[in-house]
């Protein structure tokens, strides 16, 4: 006997909702097995790094604005590696989205206004557009692979970050250190809940992930950019083309990234500074993937991958366990619940023999069936 | 002139780590399979290599360490998602997360400690040849490794039957299957062989470049090797081109900078990048040969449907 | 030491309601000076890079580890280290003051406004917040002046260079970096006009392979004395590898470069740390600026190198001893920049202002800083 996978034709709910929770409780065994062994009491870290961040408001707020970025280019991201579009770039995006914005709020750091926060966005989500334009023309065009165009622009827009705030958006009273001025208070956005730091953009990422759903499965464009993702050929004979979803997945995700950069800036930082992400855009995809690509997915990812940051820094405070730990055990978390996935889409089977399950899948290869990336 | 000789010099060095790197992916992605884990793959050899190197005094061993620890990664790797089919793309990342965290951990007691460089070749007097000398025979080992290694893939992708057979899994895994070919095995060993050039390229950081290990030396270097694969648009010649002209635009930077050029460094610094970009695009033009070069199955989960 | 308090800055501050989030502190605080003495001192760090980078973190992670050396169970310190400079350095810090830390040090400019927002929220925690200029109350500046490190190894670099060509790694053109650039050439010309200052900035604090090809491509341009404002050991193991001379930076990287180091520059945190930690147990600490010098001990040369004569020797330790003593000062006008404007007039020394903000190089240096 030996075990082999059958495709599921479909998943049935309990093992979609299942999946993650018995990841999660592999997760925690290995974690307390790892930290048992480096000597740290388990029961206690695996609290601190996945309960204690749930236990007060704060906590729960600060989640919800670590989340933020991550679910926002989550959702834009996965439109568009459903159409087999790469764009491994977003952190590029976002910071351009952070520039652009942030601009505005400083061109007018001496005006208050309630048309400011607005226009901010729209600079914000255009910058970000703009940036993933590029890939997207040079990809259309060209014929250019977007993966190594919009990571190259992510050092690009880096680069242009730490110009900016060197020089030109450099705050004239900050003794030349590189930062830009404080946004005033129009330019910030205001927080949901007093006394934390959730702020307006929490709320619009819920509404991009109900707005994500409703393209995605209920709208022509949503099923085109499926169909390309499975057949490019399919497309043309429907009378779409693969270039027009390159673009369109570029300006969306692009778009949706530069909101997110401009919020991380309006929002808990206040200003701009060279570094304005930690690889969020990067993380993203992280997000999208563990998601299944789903906007009700990519929240829970997004706000599982943010628990597992915070939860990451309590482990530290608390107990002394060095980052280098967490990262580890993050990691492994992700290696569960992505290969814990397998048994959503297919289903174990225990062969007699061996050699009869290959030949019969050696003499049918035209019912073979592939799952794109 | 004068400065051209180590204007070469310094861009060799500078592009070995991503030439090992780009060829192992390279290899990887012949077969149908992205890896996007490079970065974390290049941490631990590196940190292997240095471990073991400077407790066995052996930079042998320090390299066989560093192909082990990367072979290791990506056997991880190929389990997540060859074996349990999960998602590539994700589990490359998660990878770099858990590489940079787990070669921290090991490397903990190892800052901060010398370690002698690998020695440069002296070939007497090939060396002192002039211009020629320096730029030819004068560097380390794994220089020259590096570039054999680039040649002997090459020869094997399109001079052997394995490579044939690789590269027809890599195009498309149902037919490779269907011919009888264990497409799971071969993408094992594509991958394996991946982690263990990556791990090379790490260990190239730690033990000779730079010998010593820091959390995080590689510096977003697996990244680039990334990148070069696509650029050398899945051909192992033009991972050198790519390595050079990435590594030459750079140096060329810094020298413009050390030579006081009145433009800021942000700007001067994203020169290299630029470069690439505005290279791709002119060799990317002709759509057809891309499409032939590049694996059609890259990033798909292969899974024989019975 | 001087003491000084520039307005804050509140605009920011202001979403966030300060007076509600200190109730809750003052709940769990125990309060400032009136720690009981049984209880330990809860001491938390804030790092921007990872303890094992050899370089700035790892400086101040010794000088975390001197203070436990020093209070043993008197007090617990807490780290967390590879904090990025955005949204989460506020997170981190309010953590730490939420869970009881008396005395928390953030080690990084970026640190600054989430330290002074934080700080708001908790009036009875003490924040140490280092190479900043705002201050609060409760929120103290530290920093080293690591320029005065950098006027004698100029002079030493002038004395030793043959080529006349000193090679200068540098990170970001920020005023802390050209006021090193600055002293640097200052003493390298005091005693050898002649001498020309190569400047590369590689964009990054920590990338030993990019400090490589910096250090590599003025060596070939040149240089035959590398001097960096980088954190890794790269350079000085090129200086080595090529029988040059380099100059360490953050720690003594003698280990790296045993024959080619002419001396490091060294921040050594610990007795400052150390010195606020018992103002907090003995209820006197309270809000100042520190810019500690070569006579505070927070900037120190180590042990001079095997290609350091005697008389060289003998004359940087002269030149430490007059800075030390401020026989010496280092930016005494009148001071030039690069394109003919006198930046300090004659009689005058620069102000701590005009240190601070340093956006200029001085006469003799052959390189643009990049103006905006």
């Amino acid at each position: 006997m030996r075990p082999s996978l059958e495709l599921r034709s479909h998943t049935p709910r309990s093992i979609l909702y299942l999946t993650p929770v018995i990841a999660a409780l592999l997760t925690a065994f290995s974690g307390g097995v790892l930290f048992a062994a480096l000597g740290y009491p388990p029961l206690e870290a695996l609290y601190a790094f996945f309960i204690q961040p749930l236990t007060s408001l704060n906590g729960l707020a600060e989640i919800g604005v670590k989340a933020t970025p991550l679910v926002l280019i989550g959702i834009g991201l996965s439109i568009g590696f459903r159409g087999n579009v790469w764009n491994i770039g977003a952190e590029g995006q976002l910071t351009l989205g952070a520039i652009c914005g942030g601009a505005v709020a400083l061109a007018f750091y001496d005006v208050e206004g309630v048309w400011l926060l607005p226009l901010m966005v729209i600079a914000g989500t255009l910058g970000g557009m703009a940036w993933g334009a590029i890939p997207a023309l040079l990809k259309t065009r060209f014929n250019a692979s977007e993966i190594l165009v919009s990571l190259m622009l992510t050092y690009v827009a880096t680069l242009f970050l730490s110009y900016l705030v060197h020089g030109p958006l450099m705050d004239p009273e900050g003794f030349n250190f590189p930062q830009s001025r404080l946004f005033h208070d129009s330019a910030l956005l205001p927080t949901l809940i007093p006394f934390t730091r959730l702020h307006l953009g929490a709320a619009i990422a819920l509404f991009i992930v109900v707005a994500g759903w409703f393209v995605m499965a209920r709208t022509l464009i949503g099923f085109q950019v499926k169909v390309i993702g499975l057949t490019p050929a399919a497309g043309g004979y429907a009378g779409f083309s693969q270039k027009k979803v390159v673009w369109m997945a570029f300006l969306t995700s692009g778009g949706l990234a530069g909101m997110a950069g401009l919020f991380e800036v309006a929002g808990p930082i206040g200003q701009l500074s060279p570094s304005v992400s930690p690889g969020y855009g990067f993380t993203a995809i992280i997000v999208a993937f563990l998601g299944r690509l789903h906007p009700v997915g990519i929240l829970l990812a997004g706000l599982l991958m943010a628990l597992s940051y915070l939860g990451g820094e309590v482990v530290q405070i608390e107990l002394g366990l060095p980052l280098a730990i967490t990262g580890v055990f993050q990691g492994m978390l992700l290696f569960f619940l992505l290969g814990a996935d397998l048994f959503t889409r297919y289903r174990l089977r225990w062969n007699r023999s061996p050699a009869a399950g290959t030949a019969a899948g050696a003499a049918r290869p035209a019912e073979a069936r592939e799952e794109a990336a | 002139m004068e400065s051209f000789v180590p204007f070469i010099v310094i861009m060799l060095g500078a592009a070995t780590p991503l030439i090992f790197a780009a060829i192992g992916e390279l290899v990887t992605e012949k077969s149908g399979v992205l890896n996007l884990g490079v970065e974390g793959m290049m941490l631990m050899g590196a940190v292997s290599a240095f471990a073991v190197s400077i407790t066995t005094g052996s930079t042998t061993l320090g390299l066989l360490a560093a192909i082990g620890a990367g072979v290791l990664m990506a056997l991880l790797f190929g389990l997540l998602t060859l074996t349990l089919l999960a998602n590539q793309v994700a589990c490359g990342l998660a990878l770099t997360i858990f590489g940079i965290g787990l070669s921290s951990f090991i490397g903990k007691d190892y800052v901060g400690k010398p370690l002698d460089a690998l020695p440069s070749m002296d070939l007497g007097w090939l060396s002192d040849i002039p211009v020629l000398g320096p730029v030819l025979f004068s560097q380390d080992l794994m220089v020259y490794a590096a570039i054999a290694v680039v040649a002997a893939v090459a020869w094997f992708l399109y001079h052997t039957r394995a490579g044939l057979v690789l590269r027809a899994v890599g195009e498309s895994h149902h037919a490779a299957h269907a011919i009888g070919y264990p497409v799971i095995r071969i993408r094992y060993m594509a991958v394996a062989f991946g982690g263990a050039m990556a791990g090379l390229g790490g260990a190239y950081l730690s033990l000779a470049y730079t010998p010593m290990w820091v959390e995080h030396m590689t510096a977003g270097r697996g990244w680039i090797a990334l990148a070069l694969v696509v650029f050398a648009t899945w051909r192992p010649f033009r991972v050198l081109l790519g390595a050079w002209l990435f590594g030459g635009v750079t140096i060329l930077q810094l020298h413009a900078q050390g030579a006081g050029i009145a433009v800021p460094s942000q700007l001067m610094s994203m020169l290299p990048y630029i470069a690439t970009i505005v290279v791709l695009v002119l060799i990317s033009r002709d759509a057809t040969r891309i499409r032939m070069n590049a694996p059609a199955s890259i990033g798909k989960v292969f899974h024989p449907e019975r | 030491m001087k003491t000084k308090t520039w307005t804050l800055t509140r605009r920011a501050a202001l979403s966030l309601a300060a007076g509600a989030m200190a109730l809750s502190a003052a709940a769990t605080m125990p309060g400032g000076a009136a720690v009981a003495q049984d209880d330990p001192l809860k001491v938390g760090f804030v790092y921007v890079g990872p303890v094992g980078d050899h370089g700035w973190t790892y400086q101040h992670d010794k000088g975390r580890q001197a203070v436990v050396e020093k209070f043993g169970d008197a007090v617990k310190t807490t780290y967390v280290e590879s904090v990025p400079e955005g949204a989460d350095a506020e997170r981190v810090i309010n953590q730490l003051a939420q869970s009881g830390h008396d005395l928390i040090f953030t080690t990084s400019f970026g640190f600054m406004n989430p330290t002074v927002k934080v700080a708001k929220r908790y009036p009875d925690v003490m924040f140490e917040h280092a190479t900043g200029y705002k201050r609060a109350d409760n929120v103290s500046t530290y920093a080293g002046r690591f320029y005065e490190g950098r006027y004698p190894i100029g002079v030493m670099a002038g004395r030793l260079t043959e080529s006349d060509t000193i090679g200068y790694i540098a990170p970001f053109p920020i005023p802390e970096v050209v006021r090193g650039i600055n002293a640097f050439t200052k003493g390298l010309h005091s005693v050898n006009p002649d001498a020309s200052v190569k400047i590369i900035y590689v964009n990054s604090w920590y990338d030993p392979g990019k400090e490589r090809e910096a250090a590599e491509t003025l060596v070939a341009q040149g240089a035959d004395i590398l001097v960096q404002h980088t954190d890794s050991a790269a350079p000085m193991q090129l200086a080595e590898e090529k029988g040059l001379i380099a100059f360490g930076q953050a720690s003594d990287m003698s280990q790296f470069g045993p024959n080619a180091q002419a001396t490091a520059i060294v921040d050594d945190w610990s007795d400052y740390y150390i010195d606020r930690v018992q103002a907090v147990m003995d209820g006197t600490w309270e809000s100042q600026d520190t810019w500690g010098g070569l006579n505070s001990g927070m900037v120190q040369l180590s042990d001079f190198g095997p290609k350091v004569p005697e008389d060289v020797a003998k004359e940087a330790t002269q030149i430490v001893k007059d800075i030390e003593s401020g026989d010496l000062v280092i930016f005494e006008g009148p001071i030039k920049d690069n394109a003919g404007e006198v930046r300090i007039a004659e009689g005058e020394a620069a102000s701590e202002e005009d240190l601070l903000s340093m956006d200029w190089y001085i006469e003799g240096i052959d390189a643009q800083l990049p103006k905006n």
